[in-house]
């Protein structure tokens, strides 16, 4: 069932393509040898080529081709052996040479897809046309001056992938699960850290309506959005607000716009959009880039595996869930941690507890899996513990919040405060006595048929025991002084 | 003794060996020179300081034994090229008081082999023209004169003021840049040896660009040997280019006494112009005389699609510019003009104030010619023609080493002749373009004077990356020619 | 391929060249002039013809990831008409783009 909007006049789709730039990992930058770390001071990492100074000449970084390839490869895309660099030709004083070196006809990645999963369980295929490389432009900060802008050109001449999906998108749940999910296998693949808030994944995103079995209608795009948040929120709004507009009677001009977040509306960006003829034509700086095709099956070769791939190996091998699966694999960083606590133990088990204990500990003390208080190994250990008995469940939940605030290992805790487990029948029977004697009242309510207090009974020895008795143990103890 | 400025580059390399002359004599004459021939308006900015530090460093490496490949011997550079720390303006307004803070690879490797700075040498702006009369700073005249004429000509250009400065003894030598004929036309104007070599084979790194697909450095210097001495210092692969080739660089010099013996020679037939002046004619086959007299063979070759360089080059090469140049925007280098506007005002205004009028009329050119609806019908198709034109040449390698032909349609003119039209002016490079188009080495060799005293060239053509035979070739015509003219006005 | 008078001045306003009124007829006439010279090349039959690549018969060579370059940034200013100065640290300054 494809999601629709309610117009005054019936059901409207919604039909979205989403243009992501994604910055490239690397030392430097796709042309220059400058630095591309987030954060510089102003102008400090900038390059006469990047600055355009006159005689400059690009030269390709080969680590950004190579990052380019993983991408494509991760998107089962078509690697095209052949591309081409173009000039992009505009004027803004963010972009120091006066166009953009990027890639208009042959670029380096064609078609691909990427599975997006859905809240109902469902999946969908979302077709990506193409994936090329670009340099990103400099910084404008408009608000340092009344009359003037100032630029900063740290950023220009940084590597961009730009992937283009085909208008594959349905629904605003669609184009969060897209990015979301295209983000995922970016940071997997260690091409592009994700981090929407810092600028290095952006989407633009091209919205139409139409009647249910229509073709397609003017599109508009709304660009340069910079949450998941905001982008499904971008989709809604620009939605209905073309819905609005045909059923009017009106008819939608193609157009770019911006998503204004306060106030939940796009509006039009107010640049004289006309003026842009880009005028593209090959760089006659840079021959043509030929890729040999041994390079392209080393990388494939040394592909990590694939958060899809992954998830779907969690459930075959350590029998769980999809949902699990798919939460422990949603950053790469989760999924070895689960692995490393889950070999040769329990993996359900350990499931538990990394989604349980440890995330809420993360959460808690505002740590990432990265820098977990708990590394994998003594978590493992832990539950080495309660496998062998040494301590039960309950006992090692209060162990584990040792070790999140003291970062002790769990062996030294259980001894330095004697949790060890109870198994000694004798000390169980002396507190079971203990108990039935200061409780004898109750003792007969239950002998007379009051089956539920053997739980206040089991508590109460765990209270005397300080809840280090074997719960087994207590209860055959139990079940024996009461019959 | 030889005057210090008529010593060639091979005879001062000599001279400075035997110790008959010190680097710092060598140049305070030229220095000497450029100053009282300063009317000739053929440098922008002289650097005497500069020019005298780097000599006595020159001397004290000779005095050790230690001395490089062209030490002590004094250069001019087009100011095209970036010098570090001296002033660098393509000839336009646009770059305002720029100073590079980086060196050129091709000017870097002429000082680390020595070499002393004299200044940078006036050129038509941003290397467009065949003229010199579209600088900023004013035109170059030619150190020649017609018999019986005072008035001005022209050094050709874009690279008139090297050339002039070349001539006129004012340096021993100097470099130049191409992209339709620019070292070509005007060393066939002043009576120099002018080469521009295969594409890729000197760095265009920090050299102001002009049109990237096109444009080479070479040099322009009085004999075939010099050429080849600084073409050699000059070239050579550089990461930083990403079209440098990565090709040995052969020595040219030793290429220079080989003789012609057994090379055959093309004559291409499209090259013969209707109404073509009869003494560029009888130059030509003069040429051909005098190859054959030292034992090549001649032969009739056709390049069909000659009559269409000049136009292809006229839409990639301002294409190409139109972008090159986007950069000059006031905002990071060179002049600014502000008038209270915004962004696109600055731009506009900066942009209209700092370039000339050839300029501006390449630009509008390049960028009409790119635009939405006409990429096609322009750019695409004259990519294909310059296919064409490089096919022709491939096919006629298959059968000639080297073609022979002129180097311009007339003699240099006088200032202000051919100035009403654009494209009367372009037609100068009807020659030359072909050359540039297909990415082949050519040179330019003083092999005659016309009836009104001003010199003449021939042309040679080569293979890709086959300097050398054109060296052969061109050696072989200047030792038949024996072209010793001098120009009137020149050091004494 | 002739041109107007109003295609001049879009081609200027591309191409951030400023064109006085008064100057526009003369240009568009010698605009129009070299037009009609390059004209010609619609003769050649140039059908199958692959066109001549950038950077002509080259092979790209890719350089290592390696930072070596940047941290220049008075190289970078040292020529800029006008220069700012704050606490963030160094830009250039032009004047605001009209939004």
């Amino acid at each position: 069932m494809t999601y629709t909007l309610e117009g005054r006049t019936g059901a409207w789709e919604i039909v979205c393509g989403l243009e992501i730039h994604a910055q490239v990992i690397s030392k430097a930058k796709l042309f220059s040898g400058a630095a591309t770390a987030f954060g510089a001071a102003p102008n400090t990492q900038v390059s006469f080529v990047d600055a355009a100074f006159p005689g400059m000449l690009p030269v390709l970084n080969r680590e950004c081709v190579a990052q380019a390839i993983r991408t494509g490869l991760g998107l089962n895309a078509e690697i095209n052996l052949r591309s081409r660099f173009d000039r992009k030709n505009y004027f803004y004083a963010d972009l120091p040479a006066g166009y953009q070196i990027s890639q208009y006809q042959h670029p380096i990645v064609g078609r691909g897809e990427v599975v997006i999963d859905l809240a109902d369980g469902t999946s969908r295929r979302i077709g990506i046309t193409r994936l090329h490389l670009e340099q990103d432009a400099g910084k404008s900060l408009h608000d340092q001056h009344p009359t003037k802008s100032y630029i900063d050109l740290n950023r220009a001449g940084v590597a961009l992938m730009e992937i283009v999906s085909e208008p594959d998108i349905r629904s605003p749940e669609e184009a969060g699960a897209y990015i979301a999910k295209l983000r995922q296998i970016l940071r997997y693949l260690g091409t592009c850290d994700g981090n929407m808030e810092e600028g290095s994944l952006r989407a633009d995103v091209n919205v139409s309506v139409r009647r249910p079995g229509e073709m397609y209608r003017t599109r508009c795009e709304v660009k340069n959005v910079n949450s998941i948040r905001f982008v499904m929120q971008a989709v809604e709004a620009e939605a209905r607000r073309q819905i609005e507009v045909w059923e009017s009677g009106g008819e939608v001009q193609q157009e770019t716009r911006l998503f204004d977040p306060s106030r939940g509306v796009t509006r039009p960006m107010r640049s004289k959009e006309h003026a842009h003829d880009y005028r593209y034509f090959p760089d006659p700086d840079l021959p043509p880039l030929e890729l040999d095709p041994a390079w392209i099956e080393e990388l494939r070769a040394k592909l990590p595996e694939l958060p899809d791939a992954k998830a779907a190996r969690f459930q075959r091998d350590y029998g769980l869930s999809a949902y699990d699966a798919r939460v422990l694999v949603a950053e790469r960083a989760t999924a070895d941690y689960y692995e490393a606590v889950a070999k040769g133990r329990d993996p359900k088990q350990a499931a538990n507890w990394v989604m349980g204990d440890l995330f809420a500990a993360l959460n808690r003390t505002g740590r990432s899996i990265a820098d977990s208080p708990v590394p994998a190994a003594s978590l493992g250990r832990l539950l080495d513990l309660i496998a062998d008995d040494t301590i039960s469940g309950r006992i090692a939940k209060q162990v584990f919040e040792e070790m999140v605030e003291t970062g002790a290992e769990p062996a030294a805790i259980v001894e330095a405060k004697g949790l060890r487990q109870v198994k000694d029948s004798g000390a169980i029977d002396a507190a079971v006595a203990q108990v039935l004697a200061a409780h004898a009242d109750k003792v007969a309510e239950y002998r007379s048929g009051k089956d539920k207090l053997f739980g206040f009974f089991v508590g109460q020895v765990m209270k005397a025991m300080a809840g280090k008795a074997n719960p087994a143990l207590v209860n055959e103890a139990l079940k024996r002084a009461l019959s | 003794m030889t005057a210090p400025t008529d010593f060639t580059i091979a005879e001062a390399r000599a001279a400075l060996a035997a110790k008959r002359i010190s680097a710092k004599e060598l140049t305070a004459a030229h220095l000497a020179a450029i100053e009282r021939l300063k009317d000739l308006n053929a440098f922008i900015t002289v650097t005497p300081e500069r020019a005298l530090a780097d000599a006595a460093a020159a001397d004290a490496r000779i005095a050790r034994g230690e001395a490089r490949p062209l030490d002590g011997i004094p250069l001019a550079v087009k100011d095209l090229f970036c010098t570090s720390g001296i002033r660098t303006t393509a000839a336009s307004r646009i770059l305002g008081t720029f100073i590079p803070p980086y060196e050129s690879t091709v000017s870097a490797k002429l000082w680390a082999a020595g070499a002393v700075c004299l200044g940078k040498t006036n050129l038509d702006e941003f290397a467009m023209g065949s003229s010199n009369t579209t600088s900023a700073f004013g035109n170059v005249v030619n150190p020649w004169r017609r018999r019986g004429d005072n008035r001005d000509l022209v050094p050709g250009g874009s690279s008139g003021g090297s050339a002039a400065a070349v001539a006129a003894r004012l340096c021993l030598g100097a470099t130049a840049t191409d992209t339709g004929g620019s070292i070509r036309q005007p060393a066939a104007f002043t009576g120099t040896v002018g080469i521009k070599p295969t594409y890729g084979r000197c760095s265009r790194w920090g050299i102001v660009a002009f049109a990237s697909s096109l444009d080479q450095a070479g040099p322009i210097a009085r004999t075939v040997r010099d050429a080849a001495i600084l073409l050699r210092e000059m070239s050579g692969h550089d990461p930083k280019d990403s079209t440098s080739a990565d090709a040995p660089v052969p020595d040219f010099e030793a290429a220079v006494g080989r003789g012609v013996a057994g090379l055959r020679i093309g004559v291409p037939r499209e090259y013969r112009l209707d109404g073509m002046a009869p003494e560029i004619e009888a130059l030509w086959q003069q040429g051909i005389a005098w190859l054959q007299e030292a034992g090549a063979t001649i032969h009739d070759i056709s390049l069909p699609h000659t009559r269409y360089a000049l136009p292809t080059y006229y839409i990639v090469a301002p294409a190409e510019a139109s972008s090159n140049l986007a950069r000059y925007d006031g905002v990071r280098y060179g002049l600014r003009v502000e008038e209270g506007g915004d962004l696109d005002a600055m731009y506009e205004a900066t942009r209209g104030a700092g370039f000339g009028a050839e300029v501006r009329r390449r630009i509008l050119i390049g960028t009409y010619v790119l635009s939405a609806g006409y990429y096609d019908a322009y750019y695409l198709k004259a990519q294909k023609v310059r296919a064409l034109i490089q096919r022709d040449f491939d096919e006629a390698y298959r059968s000639v080493d080297a073609i022979l032909t002129p180097a311009t349609p007339s003699s240099a003119f006088a200032i202000g002749e051919k100035q009403d039209d654009p494209v009367t002016m372009y037609l100068n490079d009807v020659f030359t373009v072909p050359a540039n188009l297909a990415g082949l080495p050519g040179i330019s060799v003083p092999a005659g004077l016309d009836a009104s005293g001003l010199p003449l060239g021939l042309q040679v053509l080569g293979r890709a990356f086959d300097e050398e035979t054109v060296f052969r070739v061109a050696a072989a015509i200047e030792a038949a020619a024996g072209f010793d003219a001098l120009p009137q006005l020149r050091a004494a | 391929m002739s041109l107007d008078a109003e295609t001049v001045r879009r081609i200027a306003a591309l191409a951030r060249i400023r064109v006085r009124e008064e100057e526009v007829a003369r240009l568009q006439g010698e605009l129009n002039h070299i037009l009609a010279w390059i004209e010609q090349l619609s003769e050649v039959r140039t059908e199958g013809v692959e066109p001549l690549p950038g950077a002509m018969r080259m092979t790209l060579t890719m350089r290592e990831d390696v930072v070596s370059d940047g941290d220049l940034h008075d190289a970078i200013l040292a020529n800029a008409p006008d220069r700012a100065d704050n606490a963030m640290g160094s830009f250039f300054a032009v004047p605001k783009v009209v939004e």
